[in-house]
């Protein structure tokens, strides 16, 4: 097993530093070492041409910031070189498969970005007379009309930032529903799968919720018996995930709905795994009062790094007069945006509140519109198709080399657990570290809570069969070495890239959160 | 389809390796009743060609800010963008990363969070600063629940020139936990709010705004020692970052936690969003603080590197415990943020706070020469309130069909209050020229 894997990597381990002997720079070839913007500081450079000033009075009163800031001086091709470099350390979905279950790593396409930068919708500001955006107004409506239609919801909030974000709003809208009905106080406790996100259990803990966990079967979904003996009149809402976090269909989703709507509670759905159902199962079909839905997974807007997300809400029959302000309603001479109370109350609605200032995430609701304008109805089902289909693929593919702790079919996400693992002395976050080295971005690692050692992949359905086998082959390849005894391959990972494991308990005990500059009486210390 | 490399051949071969009959064989745990076999009620695909005509016709329909003379401002900003920002945010590497959860192989990322984070700490005379929240508003509501947690009190105190929807925000989320919120009526700018009287034992916090909804800059000094006398804290709040370049910092003056927008330094309007939220505060409340931070450490040779931090606040790792729900941020708005401030360095940036306020005291001097317009404004920087001889919102109304964008009617955001009928809020930034100041002057005396 020497020579060059199937991507011109070396498959040997090696040692690491064996053939790494430090150079003068620090750099390695095209391994690039790169320092902070600080330690650049060139004082009297600039990447900017301003004129100064003239002809004006100053009217700052005694507020005249007297005291340097700080701020390092770069030239732009300083600027411009500096962040290249960073840059190339990164790994990136353009550059390679990012299975990364619960995330949705799916190819962002680049019209997208062209029409988001249209000046139309890029250079508005949100508070212009409203006769002046009605485009920006059209495009939010004509988004909100796609997604109802998608999920079978009458109503949708469009403002919420991101998923968890939506979250919240989402169980606001419950609130203000059980607050009007007189419910309010009696209905303290939030049902919650084990295998929820974080957030779940955080959002109803922002909304002085109690957690109450529902416990999971043997084969990975809602216990029903446990479920239904834990509802009760003091239940305000459950939130599901579904599909779940472990990449199964929830069964029985529609008698949990009908038995948390006998309860008199209501039903929210985490729609981060909307990607495995889209075009084909309409949530508003299963009986859900609530989802967000992560626009940065099922539609293709960009992670970025961590974000800028966009978490729209659908809201039931039920919720939809909660929804929080603004919104945007279509009459006669136009469209008209929503922005107070007062002009709520006229329209008959009661919204609870308002989660941000403006209206919401314009930038990734144009790179959504032009996805989902580029797939149209046909097209997103196949999205759905395609995505259940890799995964299983995987699921199939990989089930007899790793261990999976549940039958197939799988949705869009295969799950394996870590008994494969068993007495090699490789653990699951080193199996995941080398990965890297053969040139791959890790699956999600330990999550669900309610797998040991759990590997998560989610492929999307932007990946090629080709793509497909190769991952699956250095699946196989390194299953095969962990259990071959070939353990340093593992506990070392990863040895190729930009940097080898960082000491994140360091990191914790002694936070370094900023650079400082050393001052003169430390160095003399 | 463009996007989905799978053929007709490749799902057959892979439904083989299945052992499965077709696709709906995969769905198979679906509940019959809720199985769709047709296509939603929708166009079908459509090619590049189709999909950027019909988006451009709509973009067409709105008036963008840089094609008439603009001046609207009101908690976002019109500024000149450098052309190397927008290129670099669009980098692969950068725009198409997830969170940096695998550090090895996201440096590149982390390395910019923690510039961001020092950018920010300096920017606003703090200690420490997170990788971002979603933007001004929420990290202003966020600022609020962790005083809460520090002082394990539950009643914040909002200034009433607090930007009316960042108080909305941060009522919607206090009035969720069932905590008490004060909020003071507004004051005119000039005029001295006496917010000082209305701290309390039970305080939690003091949440004032400079500049203020009304454009004026507010001296944070005595409320900040009146806050601490209390056991409060106080909280600043700074909707227009680039005032930071020639106004004294909030944590000079005593800020325990400083939180504004940073959407004026390397973001476009956007018509409100994304923009990127600034969150810095004191050393000591680190582990009260919500949303992500990036720390520096060393990798198993001993080489620096950057790792995601503190974790042990967050909702994936405390779950019901964690200090916020937030998960994914702004990380590409804060890119653009650090990159537009390492091009301005220490030298532009104070020089294009310079600019941006000149810009607005010329354009102060020449409107309230205008007949009957008065400028209510003592100390500002790029934004003043003027008050008119009628409705601020009948006259924007009719500058817009001038083609002048020439502010924000104070009543747009603080409706049914007569004393802000006639006020109107102006901004001014680098971008405006002598030009546009002369036709928003001629329009106005033509509106009035």
């Amino acid at each position: 097993m020497s020579g060059m894997n199937n991507q011109g990597r070396p498959t040997a381990a090696g040692e690491a530093g064996s053939s790494d002997f430090e150079t003068f720079t620090g750099n390695k070839g095209l391994r690039l070492e790169e320092p902070l913007i600080f330690e650049l500081d060139n004082p009297g450079a600039t990447g900017v041409d301003l004129d100064e000033p003239e002809g004006y009075e100053p009217k700052l009163g005694a507020f005249e910031r007297k005291a340097r800031i700080g701020l390092p001086g770069m030239s732009e091709p300083d600027v411009m070189r500096h962040y290249v470099r960073l840059s190339r350390k990164n790994y990136s979905i353009d550059a390679g498969l990012y299975p990364l279950g619960s995330c949705t790593m799916k190819h962002n396409p680049r019209l997208n970005e062209k029409m988001a930068r249209l000046p139309g919708f890029a250079d508005v500001h949100p508070l212009q007379p409203q006769k002046t955006v009605q485009g920006a107004l059209e495009l939010m409506d004509t988004l909100a009309h796609w997604l109802k239609e998608l999920t079978g919801m009458p109503a949708v909030a469009m403002s919420p930032k991101a998923g968890a974000h939506g979250e919240l709003c989402g169980m606001m809208a419950i609130r203000a529903a059980l607050v009007a009905r007189g419910e309010g106080d009696k209905r303290t406790r939030i049902l919650v799968p084990e295998s929820a996100h974080g957030t779940n259990p955080a959002t109803a803990a922002l909304l002085q919720y109690k957690v109450d966990a529902i416990p999971a079967t043997a084969d990975g979904r809602v216990d029903l018996a446990a479920f239904k003996a834990k509802l009760g009149p003091d239940v305000a809402a459950i939130m599901l995930t579904n599909p779940n976090t472990c990449g199964l269909f929830e069964r029985d989703i529609m008698e949990i709905a009908d038995a948390v709507h006998e309860a008199g509670a209501y039903f929210y759905c985490d729609g981060a795994n909307f990607n495995a159902i889209v075009g084909r199962v309409r949530p508003g079909d299963l009986g859900v009062d609530a989802m967000h839905i992560n626009l940065h997974k099922t539609f293709s807007t960009p992670h970025g790094g961590g974000g800028p997300g966009a978490g729209p809400v659908v809201l039931s029959e039920a919720l939809a007069p909660f929804a929080p302000l603004p919104y945007v309603v279509h009459g006669a001479d136009g469209f008209r945006l929503v922005e107070t109370a007062g002009e709520a109350k006229a329209d008959g609605s009661h919204p609870f509140g308002r989660m941000v200032a403006f209206h919401g995430q314009m930038g990734m609701f144009v790179r959504a519109m032009a996805y989902m304008m580029s797939h149209g109805s046909d097209g997103l089902r196949q999205v759905a198709e395609d995505a259940v289909l890799n995964a299983n693929y995987i699921l199939a593919s990989l089930k007899d080399h790793l261990s999976a702790p549940f039958e197939g079919p799988c949705m869009h996400e295969a799950l394996f657990d870590d008994r494969f693992l068993k007495g090699t002395g490789v653990e699951t976050l080193d199996f995941a570290k080398a990965m890297i080295d053969e040139g791959y971005h890790p699956m999600t690692m330990y999550f669900p809570l309610v797998v040991h050692g759990a590997l998560l992949i989610e492929p999307t359905e932007t990946e090629s069969k080709h793509t497909l086998d190769q991952f699956i082959g250095t699946l196989k390849h390194l299953a095969q070495a962990a259990k071959g005894n070939d353990k340093s391959r593992f506990t070392g990972a990863p040895h190729f890239a930009p940097r080898h494991r960082l000491d994140e308990t360091l990191a914790a005990r002694n936070p370094v959160l900023r650079w400082q500059a050393e001052t003169p009486k430390q160095a003399a210390e | 389809m463009r996007y989905l490399p799978l053929t007709p051949a490749d799902r057959r071969e892979m439904l083989g390796v299945i052992g499965a009959k077709s696709v709906d064989d995969l769905f198979r745990d679906v509940p019959e009743r809720a199985r769709r076999d047709g296509f939603v009620d929708l166009p079908r695909r459509q090619g590049e060609l189709e999909v950027e005509r019909a988006l451009t016709k709509m973009a067409a329909k709105n008036v963008s800010a840089g094609s008439v003379p603009f001046f609207i401002g009101g908690g976002a900003y019109c500024h000149h963008v450098p052309s190397v920002v927008d290129h670099l945010i669009q980098r692969s590497e950068f725009l198409t990363s997830y969170t940096p959860y695998q550090p090895e192989i996201t440096q590149g990322t982390l390395q910019y969070l923690f510039e961001f984070q020092t950018q920010v700490a300096l920017l606003t005379g703090m200690d420490v600063a997170n990788a971002s929240m979603y933007d001004g508003s929420t990290a202003c509501a966020e600022a609020v629940l962790m005083a809460h947690r520090v002082t394990k009190r539950k009643k914040a105190v909002l200034s009433g020139t607090l930007h009316p929807h960042y108080r909305a925000v941060v009522e919607n989320l206090c009035e969720a936990g069932g905590d008490p919120v004060e909020a003071l009526a507004p004051a005119l700018p000039g005029k001295t709010e006496d917010i000082i009287s209305r701290i309390a034992d039970d305080t939690s916090c003091v949440v004032v705004q400079t500049p203020s909804y009304f454009g004026e800059l507010i001296d944070l000094r005595a409320i900040a020692d009146a806050a601490h006398a209390k056991g409060a804290l106080l909280i600043a709040v700074v909707p227009e970052v680039v005032s930071l370049g020639l106004v004294t910092p909030p944590g000079e003056m005593g800020a325990d936690v400083v939180v504004g927008e940073g959407q004026s330094i390397g973001n476009g309007l956007n018509f409100g969003g994304p923009y990127v939220g600034l969150f810095a505060t004191r050393t000591k409340y680190v582990r009260q603080m919500p949303g992500r931070l990036c720390g520096q450490t060393v990798d198993a040779e001993g080489k620096r590197g950057f790792v995601l931090t503190l974790s042990t606040r967050e909702q994936h790792i405390r779950r019901e415990k964690a200090t916020s729900n937030i998960c994914t941020n702004s990380g590409l708005c804060a890119l653009a943020f650090t990159i537009h401030l390492s091009l301005l360095g220490e030298d532009g940036f104070k020089q294009l706070a310079r600019i941006n306020h000149a810009n607005a005291v010329k354009l102060g001097r020449a409107l309230s020469g205008v007949a009957g317009v008065e400028l209510l404004n003592g100390a500002f920087f790029n934004e003043f309130t003027i008050r008119l001889p009628k409705s601020a919102t009948a006259v924007v109304d009719a500058l817009a069909d001038k083609g002048v964008l020439g502010g924000l009617p104070a009543s747009r955001l603080i409706p049914g209050d007569a004393s802000l009928e006639n006020l109107l809020i102006v901004a001014s930034t680098e971008i405006n020229t002598d030009h546009d100041r002369a036709d928003f002057v001629a329009a106005l005396k033509e509106v009035l």
